[in-house]
C-alpha cells in the first residue's frame, strides 16, 4: 500500500514535468504542424543554464537558497526562451513555405547542433549542481510511510503554476486568442492583421520557457546532467503529447500526468528496469488504438 | 469623388496559369462596387491578392495613394482593409464573442464592447449565440459572424467574398438587407458575387469578370438590364 502511494507521489511529480515539456511539442505542432525534434535539447540546454545561473548568483554573493532557486528559475526561463526564439528564427522560419519533411530534417539538424555545441563548450563529462533544498514530509501509512521531499513538492507546485498561468494566457488574453487564431487558420489570422510570424516565434519561446521550468526543477532535484539528457526525456514528453492528443494543450498536461503516473507505478510494482519499454509500448498502443490521442481531434478539414 | 482603392493592370499567375489578366478597377470612397462573374473567373484571387496571397506578378494595387501590392497581409489589414473571405473562415474552436474580438486586432480593444453591441443590433442572431462555439452555428449565422468580424476593425473598405454562397434564398435576402444598412452608414463596400441579381441591385457600380479579365463595367442598373449580363448571370429572362 505504501509503495503504491509513494509511487503515485513520484509519478505525479514526474508526470507534471513531462507535461511541461510536452507543452512545447504540442503547441509547436498545433501552430505549424511540425514535431520540433530539437525540443528535448532545449531542455538539455536549460539544465546547463541552471548550473551557470546558480554559479553566477553564488558568485555575486547571494547565499540564501530560496533566492538562488527563484533567481535561477527566472534567469534560466529567460535565457532558454531566447534560445527558443533563435532556434525558430534560424532553423524553421526560412523553411516556412517548404515541405514538412525539410522542416523535420532541419529540426533533427538543430538537435545535433545543440548537443554538439554543448558538448564542445561545456565538455562531455557529467556535470552537477549542489543540493539547494533538502528535507521531506513523511506520512505513516500502515506499517510503512510515504515520503514527499520538499523538492518534489516544489516541482509539483511550480509545474502546476506554470500550466495554470499558460492556460489562462491562452484562454483569456489577446495573445492567447492570437495564438489560437493562428493555429486554427493561419491565412485568416494574417488577413485579420495578426503578424503570424511573430505569433509562431512567441509559441516557440513559450515552449522553450516551459521546458526550462522543467529543466531547472529536474536539475535541482536530480543534481547531475550531461549533454545527452534531452534525448530520453524529450521522447518521453513527446509520448505524453501524443498520448494526450498532439496539438491539444490540456491534452499535453493530461498526457504527461498519465504517462508519469503509469510509469512510476510500473517501476514500483513490476520492474524499474523496463519502465522505458513500458512507456514506449504505451505510445505504440495509443498510435494503434487512438491515433488522435485522448483529447486530440482527428484531422478533418472543416468547411 | 476620391479614389480609395485602384487596381492598375494587375496580373496574377499560379505557376503557368494566369488567373488575372491586366485587371484594372477602382473603388471610390463611399461607393458600393460589385464584381460579378462565374465560378473560377478569378474573383476570389483578386480579393486575396489585396492581402498578398497570392502576390501579383505585375501591375499595382493602390490604396489611399500607396502601392500595397508587396506589403504583408497584416500591414494591409492594419490600414483599414477588412475582408469577409470566401468560405467565411470563422475560427471554429472559438466562441462568437472571441471571433468578434479577433476583428479588433488592427485597432485594439478600446471600442470592443461598444462595437460588439453594434454588431449584435445589426445581427441579433449573434447575440443569442454569443458564447456558443462558432463551428456549431448554421451557414447563415457563420456568414453573419464573418461580416461582423470584418466590421469590428472599423474598416475604411469592407471586402466581401460571396456572402450569399451556399445559403437559403431567405437568408441571402436578410444578409443583403443588412449590407444595405451597413452601406447607409457611409461604409465603402467592394462586393464579389455570383449572385448577380442581388449584387447589382445593391451596388452603385459593377464590373463583370470572365476568365480573369474585366469584360464589362457600368452602373448597377445598366448591368442589370444589359442583355449579355442577363443571358450569362441572370438566367436569361
Amino acid at each position: 500500500m505504501d509503495i503504491v502511494l509513494q509511487q503515485l507521489v513520484n509519478g505525479l511529480t514526474l508526470g507534471s514535468v513531462y507535461g511541461l515539456i510536452a507543452i512545447g511539442y504540442t503547441m509547436v505542432y498545433g501552430i505549424i504542424g511540425m514535431i520540433n525534434f530539437a525540443h528535448g535539447d532545449v531542455y538539455m540546454v536549460s539544465a546547463y543554464i541552471t548550473a551557470i545561473a546558480i554559479a553566477l548568483l553564488t558568485f555575486f554573493g547571494i547565499e540564501s537558497f530560496p533566492i538562488i532557486i527563484i533567481g535561477t528559475l527566472f534567469l534560466t526561463v529567460a535565457v532558454t526562451g531566447a534560445y527558443g526564439w533563435v532556434i525558430e528564427r534560424v532553423a524553421y522560419r526560412p523553411l516556412r513555405n517548404s515541405s514538412r519533411l525539410s522542416v523535420l530534417i532541419s529540426a533533427i539538424g538543430m538537435s545535433l547542433i545543440l548537443q554538439n555545441y554543448v558538448q564542445l563548450s561545456q565538455g562531455a563529462n557529467q556535470q552537477g549542481v549542489p543540493t539547494l533544498l533538502t528535507g521531506a514530509i513523511r506520512f505513516s501509512v500502515g506499517d510503512g510511510f510515504v515520503q514527499i521531499t520538499y523538492m518534489k513538492l516544489l516541482i509539483l507546485l511550480i509545474s502546476l503554476l506554470g500550466m495554470g498561468v499558460l492556460t489562462y494566457v491562452i484562454q483569456k488574453t489577446k495573445l492567447g486568442r492570437m495564438c489560437r487564431a493562428t493555429q486554427q487558420d493561419r491565412k485568416m489570422a494574417s488577413i485579420l492583421g495578426i503578424d503570424t510570424d511573430k505569433v509562431i516565434s512567441t509559441v516557440f519561446v513559450i515552449g522553450a520557457m516551459m521546458a526550462a521550468l522543467a529543466g531547472v526543477l529536474i536539475t535541482l532535484d536530480y543534481g547531475a546532467f550531461d549533454f545527452y539528457v534531452g534525448f530520453i526525456i524529450g521522447i518521453k514528453a513527446f509520448t505524453a503529447a501524443v498520448l494526450g492528443g498532439i496539438g491539444s494543450l490540456p491534452g499535453a498536461m493530461l498526457g504527461g500526468l498519465i504517462l508519469g503516473l503509469s510509469e512510476a507505478l510500473f517501476a514500483g510494482l513490476i520492474s524499474s528496469d523496463y519502465k522505458d519499454v513500458f512507456s514506449f509500448s504505451l505510445l505504440v498502443l495509443i498510435l494503434i488504438i487512438r491515433p488522435s490521442g485522448l483529447l486530440g481531434k482527428p484531422e478533418v478539414e472543416k468547411v | 469623388m476620391t479614389v480609395l482603392m485602384e487596381f492598375k493592370e494587375v496580373d496574377v499567375h499560379y505557376g503557368p496559369i494566369q488567373a488575372l489578366k491586366k485587371v484594372s478597377l477602382t473603388v471610390n470612397e463611399g461607393e458600393i462596387v460589385t464584381l460579378i462573374g462565374a465560378n473560377g473567373a478569378g474573383k476570389s484571387t483578386l480579393l486575396m491578392s489585396i492581402f498578398g496571397q497570392p502576390r501579383i506578378s505585375s501591375g499595382e494595387i493602390i490604396y489611399r495613394g500607396e502601392d500595397i501590392s508587396q506589403k504583408s497581409a497584416h500591414y494591409v489589414a492594419s490600414h483599414g482593409l477588412a475582408q469577409s473571405p470566401e468560405g467565411r473562415r470563422i475560427f471554429p474552436g472559438m466562441s462568437v464573442e472571441e471571433n468578434l474580438l479577433m476583428g479588433t486586432i488592427p485597432i485594439g480593444m478600446d471600442h470592443a464592447e461598444e462595437d460588439m453591441q453594434r454588431m449584435f443590433e445589426l445581427f441579433p442572431r449573434l447575440l443569442e449565440r454569443r458564447n456558443q462555439r462558432a463551428s456549431t452555428m448554421s451557414g447563415g449565422e457563420q456568414q453573419m459572424l464573418a461580416i461582423a468580424r470584418a466590421l469590428m476593425s472599423r474598416p475604411k473598405l469592407l471586402l466581401l467574398d460571396e456572402p450569399s454562397l451556399g445559403l437559403a434564398p431567405i437568408i441571402v435576402k436578410q444578409i443583403f438587407q443588412i449590407l444595405k444598412d451597413v452601406a447607409s452608414t457611409g461604409m465603402t463596400i467592394f462586393l464579389v458575387e455570383q449572385n448577380a441579381n442581388h449584387a447589382l441591385k445593391l451596388a452603385n457600380r459593377g464590373y463583370v469578370m470572365v476568365n480573369g479579365e474585366i469584360r464589362m463595367t457600368g452602373t448597377g442598373e445598366e448591368l442589370l438590364v444589359n442583355p449579355e449580363v442577363r443571358e450569362a448571370y441572370l438566367g436569361g429572362h
